[in-house]
């Protein structure tokens, strides 16, 4: 069954049946990705159009894989922020791409909002590819994904995001989506980066990481944007990286079986020693693969065939 | 001589303490005489052609609304607003005197600049325009202005509004050398260090939105200096847009010492909280931004007390280019002369605030932080006059907004209480009545 959804903006607009239904989906897809003919024709004729305002090369290339697979035609705009025209508003760029008539767009944006704005004047459906300090819902569903593979299940387990909560998208999303499915999320990181009122989205927070990770089933390391320092947030690298970075020791404060997930791309060193993201806990590349079969999941829900809706 | 009678309105003039029904009577553009309806024997031959008579029984007569803080955008963005379209805003909101920020391009930084403006709204104004001058060179924030030049040439305030005064010392210079001339040093307080990137009003909606915050320490910072530089010199000093609830504490606390600090609440701080902003709307941006409940709380009844001396309405006008955007990229402001009387209403309505305390804080209040002789249905006082009919309510749309910007957090509202004529210097600039036909 799909899900009843014109766009996918955040995790926070999803029910907990409905993140089911689509790591559900998600599952019966990724053997697509195993066979020799990686390629179903589900979304055979459908036109997705990948625009991104930021830099990126996994998640784009992951929803260029998915919609590939699903038989979709995909395009990939890159826009670099600072190139675009003073005078074109947001509603200008909206009504230029749905004048190419395409089934669904893809945007990745540093401004928090932008994709619900862009939602608001389109027809076709809009996927939040990440905006700003926001959402980014396609990565928290891999991660979910991921960890349900992993565990069996999310309902009980304790997960700790650890780093810069304040501009993270992910840790948004994620802490949405691991609290609906019944999980206890505990976020930690120096408090210039607990943004204020980050409980309300139904998470603890804690400037030890240490409390974090104590017992955790899983343990999510965002990657630092190593130009934070310059903006005072931290002193130097060295004592973020000595205080909030995860080493075998802080492993070993966890669960025997813990789960290590990184959204990447990660600055070995720096939040995670390189011996803990290449080590036995780490699922890092899952999360890779599972982003594919994630983003077809995605595509299902939001431009599958109409009749196959129960 | 022309002349005109207001007759049997309930005329509330916070200036006289009256609430009751009067007979208003205007000769040569100045109040000739009030008096009360029941007791009011004069006769008036109607045929006169030189008599115009408006019935106002059943409707609200005020003294004409004054706001200290309107931005007109002219010279230099006249595709935002003109002083033409402004002043047409102004008329409709019920204003009859807008002091007009600086901010312009090129700056209003010198006597040429006021000339202009004080030339162009009187040729082309429907309301009574007083400039306020920048109180630095190009508002840079380095030298001051000439300011007895720009009190010559028409200012009755100056102010860099838009950007802060950063160094603390030039602010000293300022509120001294402006007291001089009768100047009032009008403050956009803010510390930018503090206000960071930040987009909206610091706390959880912020966090929820992923946008970025500023505190309310911000403000309350740089209302603490100023106001301490204002006990310092003596100096005549409003605070502009007070928005958190620290600010009022400031103030009242000065107040009580004596420092000579008057202060301005605009209706959307007083009526909207940073929850407005969920959706991303862009016309719930602006500086300072929308605060959180107890902040409204604080602002409410720090107006009714008399902590803020005025209700004034930032009318920021903005197109479509600097407001259709991301919000992060939008610009800062909305537009708010034509909705300010009605928002506020509202409050009074739900018992937030009263009318008579609203009246007040749009008229006696600005006027007398400016030190204007306007503002009051007094005897031979110009007759600026505001006549509204609280029964009315209407519908906010951008096509009935005269303003050429059409930025309102309050599009698509129901809002009660509506001006019908605004009346300047006896004459009608404005007659809803006339719009509709």
């Amino acid at each position: 069954m799909r899900i009843k959804k014109k766009d996918l903006l955040g995790i926070e607009d999803l029910t907990r049946v409905e993140i089911e239904q689509v790591l559900a989906t998600a599952e019966s897809l990724k053997d697509v990705s195993e066979r020799e003919i990686k390629k179903i024709p589900t979304l055979r004729g459908k036109t997705v159009i990948n625009l991104f305002y930021e830099a990126s090369t996994r998640t784009r290339t992951s929803f260029e894989i998915a919609a590939k697979r699903m038989s979709a035609d995909a395009v990939n705009i890159s826009v670099s922020t600072s190139s675009v025209v003073k005078g074109e508003t947001l509603k200008d760029t909206a009504r230029n791409l749905e004048a190419m008539k395409p089934d669904c767009i893809v945007i990745r944006h540093s401004c928090s909002g932008t994709p619900h704005m862009l939602a608001r004047h389109i027809n076709c459906a809009v996927v939040n590819a990440g905006d700003g300090a926001h959402e980014h819902p396609s990565q928290a569903l891999l991660d979910m994904l991921t960890v349900k593979e992993k565990k069996g299940g999310i309902e009980g387990l304790k997960v700790a995001i650890i780093g810069d909560i304040a501009h993270s998208r992910v840790a948004r999303s994620n802490i949405y989506g691991f609290t609906k499915l019944g999980a206890e999320v505990v976020v930690a990181g120096p408090a210039t980066m607990i943004p204020p009122g980050i409980e309300r989205l139904g998470c603890r927070a804690t400037t030890k990481m240490e409390d974090a990770v104590k017992d955790a089933d899983v343990i999510m390391m965002l990657r630092i944007q190593l130009e934070r320092q310059n903006d005072a947030f931290f002193p130097t690298l060295r004592e973020y990286s000595r205080t909030y970075g995860l080493d075998e020791k802080r492993v070993a404060l966890a669960k025997p079986d813990v789960a290590i997930l990184h959204p990447g791309p990660v600055n070995r060193g720096v939040e995670i020693a390189s011996e803990v993201a290449d080590g036995p806990y780490s699922l890092i590349l899952d999360q890779v693969t599972n982003g594919v079969a994630v983003r077809m999941a995605i595509f299902y829900h939001l431009l599958g065939p109409a009749k196959e809706e129960g | 001589m022309n002349r005109l009678v207001i007759k049997g309105g309930r005329l509330i003039d916070p200036s006289a303490n009256i609430d009751g029904i009067y007979n208003i009577y205007v000769m040569g553009g100045r109040i000739a005489s009030v008096k009360p309806a029941a007791t009011d024997t004069s006769e008036l031959n109607e045929q006169s052609p030189e008599l115009e008579i408006i019935d106002a029984s059943g409707l609200v007569v005020t003294p004409g609304f004054i706001d200290a803080h309107t931005h007109l955008r002219e010279p230099g963005f006249e595709y935002k607003e003109t002083i033409r379209t402004g002043t047409m805003a102004a008329a409709a909101g019920g204003f009859t005197t807008i002091l007009c920020m600086a901010n312009t391009r090129p700056v209003n930084d010198n006597g040429s600049v006021t000339h202009d403006i004080v030339r162009k709204a009187s040729a082309e104004g429907l309301v009574n325009v007083r400039p306020v001058g920048a109180l630095s060179y190009g508002q840079k924030g380095e030298r001051l202005t000439e300011m007895a030049e720009l009190k010559a040439a028409g200012c009755v305030a100056v102010s860099d509004d838009g950007v802060p005064v950063l160094d603390a010392g030039l602010m000293r210079r300022a509120l001294e050398y402006a007291g001089g001339f009768g100047l009032v040093v009008i403050s956009h307080a803010e510390e930018p260090a503090l206000a960071g990137s930040g987009v909206m009003n610091e706390g959880p909606v912020a966090t929820r939105l992923g946008l970025g915050g500023i505190p309310n320490a911000a403000e309350d910072a740089m209302v603490a200096r100023d106001l301490t530089l204002a006990e310092l010199t003596g100096g005549r000093l409003h605070i502009a847009h007070v928005s958190t609830r620290g600010s009022v504490e400031l103030l009242r606390l000065a107040k009580a010492k004596g420092v000579r600090v008057t202060a301005e609440v605009t209706p959307h701080h007083l009526a909207l909280t940073d929850e407005a902003v969920i959706g991303y709307n862009t016309n719930a941006k602006m500086n300072p931004p929308l605060r959180s409940l107890e902040d409204v709380e604080a602002l409410r009844s720090a107006l009714m007390d008399g902590t803020i001396d005025c209700i004034a309405t930032d009318h920021a006008p903005h197109s479509t280019i600097e407001k259709d955007v991301e919000f992060d990229n939008a610009s800062n402001g909305v537009i708010g002369l034509e909705t300010a009387f009605s928002v506020v209403y509202k409050l009074c309505l739900e018992g937030h605030l009263t009318l008579a305390g609203v009246i007040k804080a749009l008229t006696t209040g600005p006027a007398a932080a400016f030190g204007l002789s306007i503002g009051a249905v007094r005897v031979g006082f110009p007759a600026d006059i505001a006549i509204i009919d609280l029964e009315k309510s209407w519908k906010v749309e951008a096509k009935g907004l005269k303003s050429r910007s059409k930025n309102s957090p309050w599009l698509g509202t129901e809002l009660p209480g509506r001006v019908v004529k605004t009346i300047v210097g006896g004459k009608v600039v404005y007659d809803l009545d006339k719009e509709n036909k």
